[in-house]
C-alpha cells in the first residue's frame, strides 16, 4: 500500500502533466468505444433493414459485369429471363414456387397535379400474398387495383380507394403495402405492385415481356443448395445464362461490409488511444529520468527491484484507469450520440429506426473492451520505464542526487 | 552477528572502465572491522573511500576478491538478498542527506521499517528515533525542504537507524552541516557506538575523524 500511496503522491507532484496523461486516455478509450458503439450500431440497424428472406433463392439474367446481387446497380442493363427460361427454372426448383417478377418503370399520376416517374411491379395475383403484406386495405385477386409501396403512399397521401394513373391509365389503390426494407428480391416500399395480366397489358411489347428476375421461394432451407444447384445444371450447361444467388449471400456480404466498417472504425479509435499511449511511456520516461537519485536512495534502504516496478506500474495504471473511467464514460453518451446521428442518417424516410435500440449488450462490450483496452496498453507503456528504474545500479542511480 | 568481524574484505579490487582507461578504485584491499568499531576511514579525494563505504553497503559489487559480512561471502547473493541486507543490518548517512523529498521527515524515517512491519509499528519506531535525534515533535511533518540543514541529517541518521542496524556507513556525514551542527550530529552518532552500533565514517576532515577510535588511510586505492 505504501507503494500505492507513493505513486499517487508524485502523480499528484506532476498534476498538470498527470492530467494531460490522462486526457489522452479518455480521448483515445472514448474514440474505440464510441466509434465500436457506432458501428455496432449500423451493424444493428442493417440486420434490422435487411428482410428476414432466409428461405430465397433470386435468379436473374446473367450480365457480363456484375450479377453479383440484384441490388448492384450494374445489373441495371436491359436484361431479362425469358418465359422458357422461367419455365426451366419451374422444372428446376419443383416442387418449390417460383414467382417471376415483372420490372418497369412509368409516369405516375397521383392526384392533385403530383406526378413522377414510379417503379411498377407485375406479379401474378396468386404469388402477390406470398411475397407481400398489405399494411391498409385489402387484396382480392380478381379484383384489378394497384398496392403501392408505404413510402409512396406516404409521400403522395395515398390510401386504399384512391385513384392514381399510370402511364394515361387510370388505376384504383387497393391497398398499401407493408414496409419491407432491403429485401434480396424485390423492394417495393418505393414501388406500385400490379397484377401481370395489367402490366403486360398496359405495357405490351414494349418491355418485351421479359422477367426481371425469378424469386424462388424454398420449403426447406436446407434444401437451398440442392436447388441453386440444380437450377444451375439445367440453365447454365452450355453458357451462364442466369446469375443465382440466395439471401444467405447477400446477408452475408452485408455482414462483412458492416463487420469491416466496425473494425475500421475501431482502429480509428485505436490510433488515438496509441498516440495516448505513446505519451504515457514518454511522461513515465521522463519521471524515471527525474527520480533516478530517489530510485538510488530507495534501493539504498532496502527496496526491493520488484517494488521499485511497482511504483511505476501503479502509476502508469492509475494514469489508465482514470482516463478509461472518464473515456468510459463519455463513450456512453457520444456513442449513443453519434449511434442516434447514425440511425438518423441510414433509416432517412423510413420508419425503420423508430423504436430502434442503440445500446445492446455488445455496445456495453465495447466500452469494458475500451476501458480494459486502455488500462491494459498504459499498464504496457509503463513497463519498460518501470523495468528500467528497477534495474538502475543503486550506486549508479545516487551519483545523479 | 556475534564472534565473526562484522565485515572482512579479502584482496578486494574493483576496476571501472572508462572510454578514457581502466580507472583502478580499490586495488587489492584486505581489512576486518569487527562489532562495536567507530573507523573513520580518510584521504584524499578519488582515493577510493566512497568505493570502500558502497562495498561495504553492499551497493556495489568487487572485480576480484571476497566480501564477508558477519561470515558470509555476498558476491554469491541474489539481488533481493542484498537489498534485504541493507534494509535489516546496515543503515546508511550521506553527505547530501539523501532524504526523499516527497515524504514528511516521520515519513521518511518510517519508510524503510514499512517495509516489513505494520503501519502502526512504523509510525512508533520512527517517533521514537526522530525524538531520540532531538528533532523537535512540530517539525515530523514537515518536507525535506522545509528543514535546515542539521534537521535533514537528524533524519537521515534516524532513517538509518529505524531498522536498529548493526552496521552504520556514513559519507561525509558533517561536510554540509556548519561547525557547531556537525558537533552535535558526530555526538550523536558517538552516541549510538557506546550502544554497540560498528560505525565506518567516511571524512576528510580531521577534528570529525577525532570521534573514531580507528584511522584507516587510503591512497590511491590502497590501504597506507
Amino acid at each position: 500500500m505504501i507503494f500505492l500511496s507513493f505513486a499517487v503522491r508524485n502523480l499528484r507532484r506532476h498534476w498538470f502533466r498527470s492530467l494531460l496523461s490522462v486526457i489522452g486516455i479518455v480521448i483515445g478509450v472514448a474514440a474505440i468505444a464510441s466509434l465500436g458503439i457506432m458501428g455496432n450500431s449500423i451493424n444493428l440497424l442493417a440486420a434490422n433493414l435487411i428482410s428476414n428472406v432466409g428461405d430465397t433463392i433470386v435468379v436473374t439474367p446473367h450480365t457480363a459485369v456484375g450479377g453479383t446481387f440484384a441490388g448492384d446497380p450494374r445489373t441495371a442493363v436491359d436484361a431479362t429471363l425469358s418465359s422458357r427460361q422461367v419455365d426451366e427454372i419451374r422444372r428446376a426448383a419443383s416442387p418449390n414456387r417460383v414467382i417471376p417478377v415483372l420490372q418497369g418503370a412509368d409516369e405516375v399520376e397521383f392526384g392533385r397535379g403530383e406526378s413522377g416517374y414510379a417503379q411498377i411491379i407485375g406479379l401474378d395475383p396468386e404469388d402477390i400474398p406470398i411475397l407481400l403484406d398489405v399494411a391498409a386495405g385489402e387484396y382480392r385477386e380478381n379484383q384489378p387495383g394497384a398496392l403501392v409501396g408505404t413510402n409512396l403512399a406516404r409521400e403522395y397521401d395515398l390510401a386504399p380507394g384512391s385513384r392514381i394513373t399510370i402511364g394515361g391509365t387510370d388505376l384504383r389503390v387497393a391497398g398499401v403495402l407493408a414496409e419491407r426494407g432491403f429485401a434480396v428480391d424485390i423492394n417495393p416500399d418505393y414501388a406500385i405492385v400490379v397484377t401481370e395480366d395489367w402490366y403486360t397489358g398496359h405495357f405490351g411489347t414494349r418491355s418485351g415481356n421479359g422477367y426481371a428476375i425469378a424469386i424462388i421461394r424454398v420449403g426447406d432451407i436446407g434444401e437451398i443448395d440442392a436447388v441453386k444447384e440444380a437450377v444451375e445444371t439445367q440453365l447454365n450447361r452450355r453458357e451462364d445464362v442466369v446469375d443465382i444467388i440466395d439471401s444467405r449471400d447477400v446477408l452475408g456480404q452485408y455482414q462483412e461490409i458492416y463487420a469491416q466498417i466496425t473494425v475500421f472504425l475501431i482502429e480509428i479509435g485505436g490510433i488515438s488511444l496509441l498516440v495516448a499511449v505513446v505519451n504515457i511511456l514518454n511522461v513515465m520516461y521522463i519521471a524515471v529520468t527525474e527520480r533516478v537519485s530517489e530510485i538510488g536512495i530507495m534501493r539504498s534502504i532496502g527496496v526491493l527491484r520488484r517494488d521499485i516496478l511497482k511504483i511505476f506500474l501503479y502509476e502508469a495504471a492509475i494514469l489508465g484507469a482514470t482516463g478509461s473511467a472518464v473515456g468510459g464514460a463519455i463513450s456512453a453518451v457520444a456513442g449513443y450520440a453519434a449511434s442516434v446521428a447514425a440511425v438518423e442518417v441510414f433509416t432517412a424516410g423510413t420508419t425503420f429506426g423508430e423504436g430502434f435500440a442503440v445500446f445492446n449488450p455488445a455496445a456495453v462490450g465495447f466500452i469494458v473492451f475500451g476501458m480494459v483496452f486502455g488500462i491494459g496498453t498504459s499498464i504496457l507503456a509503463g513497463l519498460y520505464p518501470a523495468w528500467k528504474a528497477a534495474h538502475l545500479l543503486p550506486v549508479e542511480a545516487m551519483r545523479h542526487a | 552477528m556475534n564472534g565473526e568481524p562484522i565485515i572482512r574484505f579479502e584482496d578486494v579490487s574493483k576496476v571501472y572502465s572508462l572510454p578514457a582507461g581502466a580507472v583502478v578504485a580499490l586495488d587489492h584491499v584486505s581489512l576486518t572491522v569487527d562489532a562495536g568499531e567507530f573507523i573513520a576511514v580518510m584521504g584524499p579525494s578519488g582515493s577510493g573511500k566512497s568505493t570502500l563505504l558502497n562495498m561495504m553497503g553492499c551497493l556495489d559489487v568487487p572485480t576480484s576478491g571476497k566480501i564477508y559480512l558477519s561470515g558470509k561471502e555476498i558476491s554469491g547473493m541474489s539481488d533481493d538478498d542484498l537489498t534485504r541486507l541493507r534494509r535489516d543490518h546496515i543503515g546508511f548517512i550521506f553527505q547530501q542527506f539523501n532524504l526523499i523529498p516527497l515524504l514528511s521527515a516521520v515519513e521518511n524515517v518510517e519508510f524503510p521499517v514499512i517495509l516489513t512491519a505494520g503501519r502502526e509499528e512504523s509510525r512508533r519506531r520512527a517517533t521514537e528515533v526522530l525524538r531520540a535525534m532531538h528533532l523537535d515533535d512540530a517539525l515530523f511533518s514537515h518536507k525535506p525542504g522545509e528543514l535546515s540543514g542539521g534537521e535533514q541529517q537528524r533524519v537521515a541518521i534516524a532513517r538509518a537507524l529505524a531498522n536498529d542496524p548493526d552496521l552504520l556507513l556514513c559519507d561525509e556525514p558533517t561536510g554540509n552541516l556548519d561547525t557547531k551542527t556537525g558537533t552535535a550530529i558526530m555526538d550523536l552518532l558517538a552516541a549510538e557506538n557506546r550502544r554497540g552500533k560498528t560505525i565506518v565514517m567516511v571524512t576528510h576532515d580531521p577534528r570529525v575523524a577525532g570521534y573514531a577510535r580507528r584511522r584507516i588511510q587510503i591512497v590511491d586505492g590502497r590501504l597506507v
